[in-house]
């Protein structure tokens, strides 16, 4: 060691106060400028990738509007739908109006619930490898749809979702923590478990059922759009916006939440109350889209992670991008699912083979200390 | 002012307590460190001091209030904790880890306001760390990483700052440039700061008070030059203790035969 550098160390052992070791002086200059500054360093190109995340669902919607089985120029469109509220009568109209654009909202909706609600889990149970699907909601909610289809037709599909889902997370949770921890590991490992007793449920209604509600429910777990309509645009988008809205409002908590149970609460948050209210809004928003979509699995998981990638982990520009990228993340699928083949594949199994390589990735990079900026 | 009277706190289902009609006040203003060997019931004490676990009995008082009544945000207000190492499941940037602070001032539905980010902004300057608000806050030193922690209490804007270990998993430049850095600063902004603390020498040189604590009980509280005495420091860690001094300094070392 140098004489130099043990003058420096010597001070703080004889004398209190400043001096000593060497710290970056403050300098007044410093004191100023602030946010100014962070806006700039955190750089135009983050701003730019961001407006382009928020209009691509109208970009992928409008896209969507032209392509498909019955052929609608992209003018025939602009025309009709500038003209919405005046009612032409054409059969161009009636596909874009009654079918098409249904079609695409609610595809927006789901895929906008099912990556906010993914976000959210993640950072609510400080485990960057789960959302709606792995952790057993999207199962639940799939075999309490099942049994209102099967046996009480008179029971909403909503409700039944949300009772479901809500209990499979609550399984989830209890079964993976132990002496007040939550092991990452544990909670995958549960969610698998969850999501194979529900499916195994789902498998006695499916047994037990008429043929032709058989059917039905079959078609309908694969995950589709195919069916789509202004009701069931209506009755999901009810839930999906009361499951997003807290979400989007309380957001700047996440960070804090993820920071773990005792720091959050050193730092004045009521840690209990928020999570119960993130995973309360979380569940709803994924049954809701569950009951009018199906099972449609891993949008939870990657958009959030894409985003993180884009934008970083802060939960301000998080949700807000995921919400917006999920929409158009699912509209693209749709999209593809209607046009690939002359048959309307189910966008499950289009989300799916993306997805399963996805988690793969994450896993060997190993998920938490991805993306940084 | 922090005053603690008759604190007693049991694990559920356990016979024993960890800690047993704990009694000391640390005055406003001071640096005061809790020394003691592993198990003597530091962590319990602190845990309760910064309102986490709930005591069997006994009071902790600031400035004559019980932070067993107040809520999580105002007791954040009242007092700030600096934890030990942690890694956050994401890489949130050093700025955004320090706004974090800002939770107990900012509206329940509001994010930050620009505000908010001044004084988090005047924390990291004021510990000294403002060229790290861009970086990851999982890819700092671990030095880096406690000083990003004591700008995130400063910008709590609490008068009374506790500090778990600040110095456990730092080398010895890192280990004196923390405690240097709280010192400063506590000294700065009038803070009333408590630690725990695992080196005796660290303790002599920082504290202006030291409560020992062994087996659940306060064995010794005062100033450092009369509590850190070979007798006391022999019994609290049951080994042989030597002391060298001279006008400016005291050294601790174990004497083991």
């Amino acid at each position: 060691m140098s004489d130099e550098s043990i003058k420096e160390l010597t001070p703080p052992f004889a004398k209190g106060g400043a001096g000593g070791i060497s710290l970056t002086a403050v300098q007044p200059e410093q004191l100023r400028v602030p946010s100014r500054k962070l806006e700039e360093a955190h750089g135009r190109r983050i701003r730019l990738l961001s407006s382009f995340v928020f209009i691509s669902p109208l970009l992928a919607a409008f896209v969507a509007l032209f392509l498909g089985a019955y052929g609608v120029t992209p003018l025939q469109v602009l025309h009709i739908m500038a003209n919405a509220f005046s009612g032409i009568d054409s059969p161009e109209a009636a596909i874009v109006l009654d079918i098409r654009l249904p079609r695409i909202i609610l595809a927006g909706l789901v895929g906008m619930s099912l990556s906010t609600s993914g976000a959210t889990l993640q950072a609510v149970l400080r485990n960057p490898l789960v959302d709606p699907f792995i952790l057993g909601i999207s199962a639940g909610a799939a075999f309490g749809c099942a049994i209102s289809i099967g046996f009480l037709p008179g029971m909403s599909l909503q409700v039944m979702a949300f009772a479901f889902g809500g209990l499979a997370v609550l399984m989830a949770c209890t079964m993976a923590r132990s002496g007040g921890e939550i092991s990452r590991l544990s909670l995958v490992l549960s969610g698998v478990i969850v999501s194979a007793l529900f499916t195994a449920l789902l498998s006695i209604i499916k047994f037990l059922v008429d043929p032709m509600k058989l059917q039905s429910i079959v078609y309908w777990l694969m995950g589709s759009f195919a069916l789509a309509d202004w009701p069931q645009v209506r009755s999901a988008g009810i839930g999906i916006i009361l499951g997003c809205l807290p979400v989007f409002l309380l957001r700047w908590r996440l960070n804090v939440i993820s920071m773990g149970d005792e720091e959050a609460r050193t730092l004045g948050v009521n840690v209990s109350r928020k999570r119960i209210i993130f995973i309360a809004s979380a569940t709803l928003a994924v049954t809701s889209a569950v009951a009018v979509s199906g099972i449609i699995g891993w949008i939870g998981l990657m958009v959030p992670h894409l985003v993180r990638m884009l934008a970083g982990p802060d939960h301000r520009r998080l949700i807000p991008l995921t919400m917006a990228g999920g929409a158009a993340f699912m509209i693209c699928a749709d999209t593809a699912a209607r046009n690939l083949t002359a048959a309307d594949v189910p966008v499950g199994i289009i989300t799916a083979l993306a997805g399963a390589p996805f988690f793969i990735y994450l896993m060997k990079r190993g998920g938490a200390e991805s993306w940084g900026k | 002012m922090i005053r603690v009277e008759g604190l007693t706190f049991r694990h559920p289902h356990t016979a024993e307590p960890v800690v047993r009609d704990i009694s000391f006040a640390v005055p406003e203003g001071r640096l005061a460190v809790l020394l003691g060997p592993n198990g003597s019931g530091k962590t319990t004490l602190f845990k309760c001091m910064a309102g986490l676990w709930s005591p069997e009995a006994g009071r902790i008082l600031f400035d004559g209030n019980d932070i067993a009544d107040i809520t999580h945000r105002d007791r954040a207000r009242l007092l700030a904790v600096v934890p030990q190492e942690h890694t956050p499941p994401f890489p949130y940037s050093v700025m955004e880890a320090v706004l974090m602070g800002r939770a107990p001032h900012v509206g329940l539905y509001a994010a930050p306001s620009a505000a908010d980010e001044d004084a988090a902004w005047t924390a990291l300057c004021a510990v000294g760390v403002s060229h790290l608000a861009e970086r990851p806050y999982t890819r700092i030193s671990g030095g880096e990483r406690q000083l990003v922690l004591i700008a995130r209490a400063l910008a709590q804007e609490a008068p009374l700052l506790l500090l778990d270990e600040p110095t456990s998993h730092l080398d010895f430049r890192n280990q004196h440039m923390v405690l240097e850095t709280v010192r400063r600063v506590a000294a700065e902004k009038g803070l009333t700061v408590l630690m725990t603390l695992h080196d005796p020498n660290l303790t002599a040189f920082f504290a202006h008070q030291v409560v020992m604590l062994k087996g659940g009980a306060i064995v010794a509280n005062g100033e450092p030059a009369t509590v850190l005495t070979e007798e006391n420091l022999g019994h609290l860690y049951n080994i042989g203790i030597g002391i060298v001094a001279d006008a400016e300094r005291r050294l601790i070392y174990p004497r083991l035969t």
